[in-house]
C-alpha cells in the first residue's frame, strides 16, 4: 500500500518536473527542475530495490552532471528568446526526428516479443545489491574495474594537456630546483652585533 | 577464481612503468620529453620482448574467468601495435619537443592508448572489449587536438570526440541487445546462443547490426568513415601516423575476433554487412581520393581503401580468411607508417610542415631519397606487383575466391585499378612536374631515415623473403580463433 502510494508520488513528480524542465522560461529554473526529476527517479529506483542505482543517480546526475549544467547555463550568455525564434522553421525537421525516435521505440517494444530475453531472474533481495556489486567488481570484474581507473587517468592527463598553459607571472613549485637545493648555500650563519640587523 | 597475472605481464609492464616515468619526468624540467619518449619506447620494447619470449599460458589462454585471453591471435596483434606505437612515438620526439608546451605527455597518452588496444585484441567479453576501446578512444581524442592553439587540430579533436561518442553509443546499444537476448557478455556464450537459435530473433539481429556499425566506425569503414579525412588532416602529423597504424590494427583485429568468436554461427547474417562495407570502402576510398590536395587527407582515404581490402578477407571467413586479414594488416602498417614518416620529413625552410601535394612537385630533384621512398610506399599501397603490397591483396582475393565470393574479388580488383590512379598521381607530381613551390627544407633525422629505409626495404621485392615467417605467424594466430 505504502509502496504504491510512494510509486505514484515519485512517478507523478518525475513526470511533472520533467515537463517543467521543458516549459520553464528561465534556464536556471529548468536545471533545478531537472534535479528534482533526478531525485524522484532515484526514489523509483529505491522502490525497485536497486539502491545502488538510486545512489548513483543522486551522486552522478545530481551531484555532478546537473551542477555542471547549472554552471554552464549561468556562465554562458545564451539568448534563449533568439534560440526559440527558429522554432517554426525547424519544425518539419524536428517532427521527422521525432517520428524516427517513435519508430525506434515501437521497434524496441515489439523486439522484446520477437525472442526470449534471457537473464530475467528475480533479484536476490537477501543481500543489499551494493554488496553484490562490490563482490563482483573486486573479484570477477577486477580487470575492467582497474582499467576504468586507467580511463580516468587518461581523462585527467587529457584535461591538463588541453587546458593548462603556463603563465609567465604564476609562481609555481619547481620540484627540480627544490630537490637540487644545496644546504651549504641555502643557510648562512651569522652572529650580528647587538643593536644591528642582518643584511640579506 | 585464480588470477593469472603472469599472462598479462606485457600489459602490466606498460601500466606500472608509465606512472614511474611520469613521476621521474615531473622532476626533470626540460629533459622530461626525452625521458618519457625513450622510457616509453623502452617499455614497449620490453613488453614486446616478453610477448616473444613467453608462449601461451598453461591455462589455454583464457584468463580472469573468460574476460581476457592470451592466445597467439592476441600476441600477433600486440606485436604489431607495440611496434608501430613505438615508431610513431620516436617520430614525434622532434615535433612536440620544440613546438608545444606538453611534450612529455604525448608518449604517455600514446602508451595508455596502447594499453587499451592490447586489451581490445585480447578481450573475450563485451565488458573488457568496451573498456579497452574507450581507453584507446579517449586517449585518441586528446591526441587529435594536441596542438590546441591550431584551429584545425582543435576541430579534429572535437569532431572525433563527438562522432566517436556517437559510435560508442551505437556499439553499446548493440552490445546491450546482444547481452539481453543471449544472457551473457562472454563471446563463447554469445556464440552458443546464436548457434542454438533456429531462426535469428529480431533482437539478436538488431544487436548484431548495431555492434558491427559501432565497430565499422572504429576501423573507419564506409559508411562510417566520415570522420577519418577531417581528423587525419587536422591532427598533428605524428598523431595521424599513429591513428593510421596501431588503432587501425587493434580495431580490425577486434572486429575479426567479435565476428568469428562471438558471432561465428551467424556468419550468413554479418557477411552481407561486411561485404557491403568492404566494397563501399574500396570504391569510395579510391574515388574520393582523386580530388584531394592534401597529402594527409589523401592518406586518410588510402587507409579507408585499405580497410576495405582487409574486410574482404573477413567476409571470406574461415581460418584462411582471418589469416589473410592478419597478413594484410601487418604489411599495411609498415606501408602506412613509412609513408607518414616521409610526410613528417617534408618541412619548408622555416620548419613548418608541408602537406599540400602541389608543394612537393619536383621533390625527386631536391630530395631524391625521400621521393624514392615515397614512390615505393605509393606503388606498394596501390598493390603494384613487384612490391610487397601486392602480396596481401593477392591473399585476400584468394581467400574470397576460395570462399565462393568470386564477384567480390572481381570488384575488389577493379577498385585496386581505380585506386592506383591517385597513388600514381603523387609519383607524377614528384618526378615529372616542374618545381614551382618553395624548396623543401632539410631536417637532420637519422633515426627516422633509418626507419624509412627499413620500411622501404620491407615493402620492396625483398619483402617476399618474409612471406614464410609472417604467413606462418598469421596462420597460427588465425588458428587460435577456431
Amino acid at each position: 500500500m505504502i509502496a504504491t502510494i510512494a510509486f505514484y508520488l515519485f512517478a507523478s513528480l518525475t513526470v511533472l518536473s520533467a515537463l517543467l524542465v521543458i516549459f520553464a522560461r528561465n534556464p536556471v529554473h529548468s536545471v533545478l527542475w531537472l534535479i528534482v526529476a533526478f531525485f524522484n527517479a532515484a526514489g523509483l529506483m529505491l522502490l525497485l530495490g536497486a539502491e545502488f542505482i538510486a545512489i548513483l543517480l543522486i551522486l552522478v546526475y545530481v551531484g555532478a552532471v546537473a551542477v555542471l549544467f547549472l554552471f554552464i547555463v549561468m556562465m554562458l550568455d545564451i539568448d534563449f528568446a533568439k534560440l526559440r525564434s527558429g522554432f517554426t522553421a525547424n519544425l518539419p525537421f524536428g517532427l521527422l526526428i521525432a517520428l524516427v525516435l517513435l519508430a525506434e521505440i515501437v521497434i524496441a517494444v515489439t523486439a522484446s516479443r520477437s525472442g526470449p530475453i534471457i537473464g530475467d531472474k528475480p533479484v536476490d533481495t537477501a543481500q543489499p545489491n551494493i554488496i553484490a556489486f562490490g563482490d563482483l567488481l573486486f573479484s570477477r570484474y577486477l580487470v575492467p574495474f582497474e582499467l576504468s581507473g586507467l580511463i580516468l587517468l587518461v581523462a585527467m592527463i587529457g584535461a591538463i594537456v588541453l587546458t593548462h598553459r603556463s603563465r609567465g607571472d604564476a609562481r609555481g613549485q619547481n620540484i627540480h630546483r627544490q630537490v637540487n637545493r644545496d644546504p651549504e648555500e641555502a643557510i648562512r650563519l651569522t652572529q650580528p652585533e647587538s643593536g644591528k640587523g642582518v643584511e640579506l | 577464481m585464480t588470477y593469472n597475472f603472469a599472462a598479462i605481464l606485457p600489459e602490466l609492464i606498460l601500466i606500472f612503468g608509465e606512472p614511474v616515468l611520469m613521476l621521474t619526468a615531473s622532476t626533470m624540467g626540460s629533459r622530461a620529453t626525452k625521458i618519457t619518449t625513450w622510457g616509453t619506447v623502452a617499455l614497449l620494447v620490453a613488453a614486446s620482448a616478453v610477448l616473444l619470449l613467453t608462449g601461451e599460458p598453461s591455462t589455454g589462454g583464457v584468463l580472469f574467468g573468460g574476460l581476457l585471453v592470451a592466445d597467439s591471435f592476441a600476441t600477433f596483434g600486440k606485436l604489431l601495435i607495440f611496434g608501430s606505437a613505438a615508431v610513431t612515438i620516436i617520430a614525434a620526439h622532434r615535433w612536440f619537443g620544440h613546438k608545444d608546451e606538453h611534450g612529455p605527455e604525448y608518449p604517455v597518452l600514446v602508451l595508455l592508448a596502447t594499453v587499451g588496444m592490447a586489451v581490445m585484441v585480447s578481450s573475450t567479453s563485451l565488458v573488457t572489449l568496451y573498456v579497452g576501446l574507450e581507453l584507446n578512444s579517449l586517449a585518441a581524442y586528446v591526441l587529435a587536438s594536441y596542438r590546441r592553439t591550431d584551429a584545425r587540430s582543435a576541430e579534429a579533436g572535437l569532431k572525433y570526440f563527438v562522432l566517436g561518442g556517437l559510435a560508442s553509443g551505437i556499439l553499446l546499444y548493440g552490445m546491450s541487445l546482444l547481452y539481453g537476448f543471449t544472457g551473457t557478455t562472454q563471446f563463447t556464450g554469445i556464440a552458443a546462443a546464436f548457434g542454438r537459435a533456429e531462426t535469428m530473433s529480431l533482437g539478436l539481429l538488431f544487436g548484431l547490426v548495431f555492434t558491427f556499425a559501432g565497430l565499422a566506425f572504429k576501423v573507419s569503414a564506409v559508411p562510417f568513415h566520415m570522420w577519418t579525412p577531417d581528423v587525419y588532416e587536422g591532427a598533428p602529423t605524428p598523431v595521424t601516423a599513429f591513428f593510421a597504424s596501431a588503432p587501425k590494427v587493434a580495431a580490425m583485429l577486434l572486429t575479426v575476433r567479435v565476428a568469428i568468436e562471438a558471432l561465428g554461427p551467424a556468419i550468413d547474417a554479418w557477411r552481407q554487412i561486411v561485404v557491403f562495407a568492404a566494397l563501399a570502402s574500396i570504391l569510395l576510398g579510391a574515388v574520393a581520393a582523386w580530388g584531394q590536395t592534401n597529402l594527409k587527407r589523401l592518406l586518410a582515404y588510402s587507409s579507408i581503401n585499405n580497410v576495405g581490402f582487409a574486410l574482404i578477407g573477413l567476409a571470406a571467413g574461415g581460418a584462411a580468411g582471418v589469416s589473410s586479414v592478419l597478413f594484410y594488416m601487418a604489411v599495411y602498417v609498415v606501408m602506412t607508417v613509412g609513408a607518414f614518416l616521409v610526410v613528417l620529413q617534408l618541412v619548408d625552410d622555416k620548419g613548418e610542415p608541408v602537406e599540400e601535394i602541389e608543394r612537393i612537385s619536383g621533390l625527386s630533384r631536391r630530395r631524391p631519397g625521400l621521393a624514392a621512398a615515397l614512390a615505393v610506399f605509393m606503388f606498394s599501397l596501390a598493390g603494384i606487383p613487384p612490391l610487397f603490397g601486392f602480396w596481401p591483396k593477392l591473399l585476400v582475393f584468394n581467400a574470397a575466391v576460395d570462399a565462393g565470393l568470386i564477384w567480390l574479388a572481381v570488384v575488389g580488383i577493379l577498385g585496386t585499378v581505380v585506386g592506383a590512379f591517385y597513388y600514381l598521381k603523387i609519383i607524377k607530381v614528384m618526378y615529372f612536374d616542374d618545381e614551382h613551390g618553395e624548396p623543401v627544407g632539410t631536417v637532420r633525422a637519422p633515426l627516422e631515415m633509418a626507419f624509412i629505409l627499413i620500411a622501404a626495404l620491407f615493402v620492396s621485392p625483398l619483402g617476399y623473403l618474409l612471406i614464410g615467417p609472417i604467413g606462418e605467424a598469421a596462420n597460427t594466430a588465425a588458428a587460435a580463433l577456431f
